[in-house]
């Protein structure tokens, strides 16, 4: 996915609201230069190990919220980084982020015991969003029935969405397209992360099919409502309000 | 190496050697057997009718005295019927028979001998060879009874002569042929290694010699050769290929250059941002491109293939139209599908998917004539041994004379330059059908293009 405009708010202005400390692992310097800076003027605490032996001692205090991890490092690779803290139970989340870009590769990479995973090259909203939706879904409780959203509902037994009380009708895709939105509200989600995890492709169609989707879902969600509850992040992605 | 002792060395001659070698053990025990059915068997014959004969005298002397055995000696003596008789005191004094006088003989009292016997045919006389046997009568007599196995003797020496001859004949028919089909056998082995060794030095042209009589070796020499054809296509594409990606990626990288140039002449901020901001459009579609080509690649070399499952392709049908079909509608058009479950393929979903989204790509940006909108549909059925999506689109279609060469990567046709793309879309869906063993197939939907799918059903292992 494509983002056009780089002057997005999300990492020139608006701080992050959850200030988090994450640690990168990464091998090129200027890369993690870039990296490091990019983080830090988002509102996050960003550590840099430049080989993976240094990645795996400061990865293994456990003190960061989020893990950036390319794969192939000095000393020690990326994969057996994560296998070691992940034998070790430390359950810090990880992204990886790599040249290997190609399905097989990715599936490695998450067996390993990765949460998510970036190729290279990447845009650096695309990695935010991905960073700021690992480091908040470990405090997530992940077995709740009902998720909430500003005055927006879903109760996932019955399957059903109200707003203000008022039930909304949504197709099935709509609904998983929702419901991913919702548990990540207050969260912006990008393209790519959604046609990963709504529609489970993992490669780039070239066209905004997901916008036209997001507009069919916002017309029946904030169709008829004074504050729209579904935002598009301009340069990034969407997000949906949680207060 | 000496080429007498390559021509040895071949497989061909060796085989040749120990098939001459088992043909003169089964000749030899051939001729063995007929050798000991006649020739010894014949001369054991005479012995017992000799050994008779003998016995028969012995008993006339002992019946009817020596008047007795005496007459039937005579008598016998008369018939020209090849018995050698001689009956003679013991002082050796012939005393009947057709034999002048006793042969030299060893002293024993009752032996075989052989001796050598003059014998009148016609006007000329002939040594023959007589074996008789030599008994001793009462110990007052010495009787010797014989034939004339000339006639035997020499017939065994033909069939021991044949024998030798065939042995003979045989060995050197074998070895001759033998050397003659290596020889043979040699020089189109040397003619296919020669030309692999024009090859390897570089003429890609060259090809293995084909005899044309479909024999092992020219079945080789064809097999061989088709493997060269599809190297030397594949050779010709990735030369294209690399030419057409430098060209494909100087022209952005020249329009960055000139911009950011421009931008840096101009000095103003406003034209510094515009020029940043273009750069990572123009290098985000810069990797696009690369992306699609790596996917291609990956797709092409069939790498993954151990990664595919059984799969029904009407799922992603229904998934891709899915996610599309608000697109459409966006767009004034329609995108409707038409797949029963049931379209079991070996099949790798993402790739597939990728595939069907490029083809409904493609019909939703040139699906649809001027000034009307897009009305696509994509089918999905089992068609023999086949499953066949097809995405149908009312556009322009694809002449006759292109289709073959959209799949090429970076092909666009004029009609399609003034919309974004990079041409890469249908060469990625024919890598991917050709990792699936499958085809894509371009016809004219009459109006519009019919893109097709054609995969291999899968059947259940039962």
């Amino acid at each position: 996915m494509q983002l056009k405009e780089l002057d997005s708010p999300l990492w020139t202005a608006k701080p992050a609201r959850q200030p988090m400390r994450i640690l990168v692992i990464e091998d090129d310097r200027e890369a993690a230069g870039w990296l490091v800076k990019g983080l830090a003027e988002s509102g996050h605490v960003a550590d840099h190990a430049g080989d993976g032996e240094e990645g795996l001692n400061l990865a293994s205090e456990g003190v960061h919220d989020v893990l950036i991890v390319d794969r192939m490092l000095p000393k020690i690779d990326g994969l057996t980084i994560i296998r070691k803290l992940r034998e070790n139970g430390i359950k810090t989340p990880v992204l990886i982020l790599s040249a290997l870009s190609d399905v097989d590769e990715r599936v490695k990479g998450l067996r390993a015991g990765g949460d998510d995973y970036l190729g290279k090259p990447y845009a650096f909203a695309e990695l935010l969003a991905r960073i700021e939706n690992l480091g908040h879904r470990s405090v997530d409780a992940p077995l709740a029935t009902r998720l909430r959203a500003a005055d927006l509902e879903i109760d996932l037994l019955t399957r059903t969405v109200t707003r203000g009380g008022k039930p909304i009708v949504l197709q099935p895709r709509e609904f998983k397209l929702l419901e991913y939105l919702v548990r990540n509200a207050g969260h912006i989600v990008t393209r790519t992360m959604l046609l990963e995890n709504v529609w489970d492709y993992h490669f780039d169609p070239q066209t905004n099919v997901i916008d036209v989707h997001i507009s069919r879902l916002r017309s029946k969600i904030d169709k008829g409502y004074d504050e729209p509850i579904l935002q598009t992040v301009r340069g990034a992605g969407y997000m949906i309000r949680d207060t | 190496m000496n080429p007498r002792i390559k021509l040895l060395r071949t497989s061909t001659f060796r085989l040749a050697a120990l098939y001459l070698i088992l043909f003169a053990v089964s000749v030899s025990a051939l001729l063995g057997y007929v050798y000991w059915n006649t020739a010894v068997l014949l001369e054991r014959q005479t012995d017992e009718t000799i050994r008779a004969e003998v016995q028969a005298l012995a008993d006339q002397y002992r019946i009817r005295g020596l008047r007795g055995i005496i007459d039937t000696i005579q008598r016998r003596s008369a018939e020209d019927s090849g018995s050698v008789y001689l009956l003679t005191d013991s002082s050796g004094r012939r005393i009947a028979g057709n034999l002048n006088s006793l042969p030299a003989m060893p002293d024993d009292e009752a032996a075989w001998i052989e001796f050598p016997l003059d014998v009148e045919k016609g006007s000329s006389r002939e040594r023959h060879i007589v074996r008789a046997f030599h008994a001793d009568l009462a110990g007052s007599f010495d009787l010797v009874v014989g034939r004339d196995v000339e006639a035997l003797r020499q017939f065994a020496s033909i069939i021991r002569r044949t024998i030798y001859y065939a042995l003979a004949i045989a060995l050197v028919l074998g070895l001759g042929g033998g050397l003659l089909m290596s020889r043979n056998f040699l020089r189109r082995v040397d003619a296919i290694t020669d030309a692999s060794r024009t090859i390897m030095a570089g003429n890609m042209a060259g090809r293995m010699p084909v005899q044309g009589s479909n024999d092992e070796l020219d079945r080789l020499a064809l097999a061989l050769n088709e493997m060269l054809d599809q190297i030397e296509s594949l050779m010709a594409a990735m030369k294209e290929v690399s030419s057409n990606v430098a060209h494909d990626l100087k022209t952005p990288l020249t329009r960055i250059k000139a911009r950011v140039e421009a931008a840096l002449r101009s000095g103003s901020e406003g034209e510094y941002r515009a020029a940043l901001e273009r750069t990572v459009d123009e290098s985000d579609r810069l990797l696009d491109t690369f992306n699609a080509l790596l996917s291609i690649a990956r797709a092409e070399a069939g790498q993954s293939r151990s990664g595919l499952i059984p799969i029904d392709a009407a799922s992603i049908v229904s998934d891709v139209v899915e996610l599309y079909e608000p697109m459409a509608e966006e767009e004034g058009g329609t995108l409707v599908s038409d797949a029963r479950a049931g379209l079991m393929v070996m099949g790798d979903r993402q790739l597939l998917a990728q595939a069907l989204t490029n083809l409904i790509d493609n019909a939703l940006k040139y699906g649809a004539r001027e000034g009307e909108t897009p009305q696509i549909t994509v089918s999905g059925a089992v068609e023999d041994d086949k499953v066949v999506i097809a995405v149908r689109d009312h556009g322009e279609g694809i002449a006759p004379e292109d289709r073959g060469r959209v799949t090429d990567r970076f092909v666009r046709l004029d009609s399609s330059r003034s919309k974004p793309g990079n041409g890469l879309g249908l060469s990625l869906v024919s890598g991917v059908m050709k990792l699936h063993k499958g085809t894509l197939v371009l016809e004219d939907n009459a109006p519009g293009l019919s893109a097709k799918l054609v995969l291999p059903l899968h059947h259940e292992a039962s």
